[in-house]
């Protein structure tokens, strides 16, 4: 049983019958009306994205659907991905009509490879029942979609680190702009959106965008998927309004009396109790990909931190230094406070650190890297300084 | 003998160039192959795919150095991945680790003498409700605990069984 009611609630292939009889500029005035935003992380209108591609003048275009997940605590795509895989190749398939493109390629990360069975044969089936392959349910659109398996890199869910493990080089993010509506997949324009966005994008063009914008606040248009872990009661994919606040969703899962919650993966924010009443929409606290990792009571918020902080030491990918050198340093700094060792100067150096790896960084992993550094040592000082005592 | 070895080798790549496409774009790919089936990517094999693909070897080597599932030095026939970020430590990773450690004679990043098995850490697998979470090669294992983790080698053994022969040729080569 899916737990996502509204992708299960969706009639299939509405969306791209409906689109089909579409011209492009309607389908993308339909999302910019429906105000669906990325669900990767980034929250890039989507609408605007695929306008952008429409627009770009190329022989070839390609749809990339990003199912690279990685984000420490994010789940939902997979189980989209596996209870839902058609809806998710029902979006590629408008946003191919969308912008003219012909390919498509998923990005499935190579720890996902156990998923590839399964998507490999829903493709074949939607190419049997012309949903995909050439003169598309007889409309005259030709696009089809292949598998791609990640090699094993965070970073390559970044959309230009992406491209270039598709093109067969590391994984190390371009500089944007360009950006890969213009300059893609070998050159070529590219739409890269994230899995969740695909399968909510077919269900707004099956329902309208009207119907979506019933769901979220006027900022934060529809419902978004969330994946919650740690210390609660019943962790798994759930589906809120966007606008929800943190409480609501500790209480539906059964993390009532958290310490904290960490919103968006080890690169979103630490939230205390305090602020649990906030909501969760673009205007309040992002998003991020939808994670929350529940910390209970009994958490050390330094071993939370380390456990982040070793995580982008391990996945830079070492192109820039403020982020190669940053991270590890604020790892060491992670340390000290664990050992009882680090004076209020040092920990104000590193934040200020962490502020210049904000702004300095070239990708978003080190860009958002600091994030829950900050946030610990903003919300759980108390916590974290003057130890005495050190764990093991 | 290892002419033979060497030619067989640049055979198979060969074929798998026709068969994914002749151009940059097909590297991850072969390279995939190439791990899948020899659990490793040694110097000859990044050879031979630079010549057929008309790029530096060094291209190749730095491709395969930045993946973590590309690798090359030797692996085990079954690579074991356990997640070390948050949601599964919070579940008891470092238990689990203990008891893999124990069971196979290795630490994380060692590969038992008979090539049979490799132990590594993996950052998080997307599987954070069902933690601690494992892969063995490109299975699954959810929910692992100490004592599961006897049964989950057993199994693996138990495929050895099974490929018998095949062990058998490759002790000859
Ligand atoms: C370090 C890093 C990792 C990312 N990982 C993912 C990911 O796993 N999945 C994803 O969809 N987007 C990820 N993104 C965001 C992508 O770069 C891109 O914005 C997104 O795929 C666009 O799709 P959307 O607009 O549908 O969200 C990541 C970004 C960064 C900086
Ligand atoms: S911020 Fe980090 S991951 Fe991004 S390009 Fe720089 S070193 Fe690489
Ligand atoms: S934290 Fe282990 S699978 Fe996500």
């Amino acid at each position: 049983m899916s737990s996502i009611q509204t992708y299960t609630q969706a009639t299939p292939e509405a969306g791209l019958k409906r689109a089909l009889g579409m011209s492009r500029p309607d389908i993308i005035h339909e999302m910019n009306e429906s105000g669906l935003k990325g669900r990767g992380g980034a929250g890039f209108p989507v609408g605007g994205k695929w306008n952008f591609a429409a627009s770009a003048k190329s022989e070839k275009k390609y749809i990339i659907c990003n199912a690279d997940e990685g984000e420490p605590g994010t789940f939902k795509d997979r189980v989209v991905l596996q209870e839902h895989a058609d809806l998710v190749f029902e979006g590629m398939t408008i946003a191919a009509k969308a912008v003219s493109a012909k390919e498509g390629i998923i990005f499935l990360r190579g720890e996902y490879t156990d998923l590839r069975e399964h998507l490999e044969a829903t493709l074949a089936r939607r190419r049997e029942q012309k949903l995909l392959g050439r003169d598309i349910l007889g409309s005259g659109v030709d696009f089809d979609i292949r598998v791609f398996i990640g090699a094993g890199a965070y970073i390559c869910g970044e959309e230009t680190a992406l491209i270039e493990c598709l093109e067969g080089f590391r994984g190390e993010p371009r500089n944007r702009p360009p950006y890969p509506v213009n300059t893609g997949f070998n050159g070529h324009p590219s739409v890269v959106n994230n899995v969740e966005t695909l399968a909510s994008a077919a269900c707004i063009m099956g329902k309208g965008a009207d119907w979506w914008k019933t769901m979220g606040t006027a900022k934060s248009t529809g419902m978004k998927l969330f994946s919650i872990s740690g210390d609660c009661a019943k962790p798994g994919v759930y589906e809120f309004d966007l606008g929800v606040t943190v409480a609501d969703i500790l209480k539906e899962v059964g993390g009532e009396g958290a310490k904290a919650v960490q919103v968006g993966g080890a690169s979103g924010r630490c939230i205390p109790p305090s602020e649990f009443a906030r909501s969760i929409a673009y205007e309040d606290i992002p998003t991020g990909g939808g994670s929350l990792i529940v910390f209970g009571q009994q958490r050390d918020m330094l071993d939370v931190l380390e456990n982040f902080m070793d995580f982008f030491g391990d996945e830079s990918c070492g192109q820039c230094t403020p982020c190669r050198v940053g991270n590890l340093k604020l790892l060491e700094g992670v340390k000290l406070l664990r050992a009882g060792k680090c004076s209020m100067s040092y920990l104000k150096e590193l934040c200020a650190l962490g502020e210049t790896m904000q702004i300095a960084s070239k990708c978003g992993l080190g860009q958002s890297s600091p994030n829950a550094f900050l946030s610990v040592v903003t919300h759980f000082r108390d916590e974290i300084m003057g130890r005495t005592f050190s764990q093991a | 003998m290892l002419m033979t070895a060497h030619e067989r080798l640049a055979g198979e790549i060969r074929d798998l160039v026709q068969k994914l496409g002749r151009n940059r774009s097909s590297l991850v790919p072969i390279l995939q192959e190439v791990q899948k089936q020899h659990h490793r990517i040694g110097t000859y094999a990044m050879q031979v795919i630079a010549d057929e693909l008309d790029i530096h070897p060094v291209e190749v080597q730095s491709v395969v150095s930045f993946y973590a599932f590309l690798d090359g030095k030797p692996q085990g026939k079954f690579v074991i991945r356990l997640c070390r970020t948050i949601s599964c430590d919070m579940n008891g990773k470092k238990r689990v680790a203990r008891q893999l450690e124990n069971d196979l004679g290795i630490t994380f990043g060692e590969t038992t003498k008979d090539r049979h098995f490799t132990l590594e850490w993996t950052n998080c697998m997307g599987l954070c409700d069902q933690g601690p979470a494992l892969l063995v090669n490109d299975r699954l294992y959810t929910k692992v605990t100490p004592e599961k983790v006897h049964e989950i080698l057993e199994e693996c053994r138990r495929t050895f069984g099974v490929h018998a022969t095949e062990r058998k040729e490759a002790h000859l080569a």
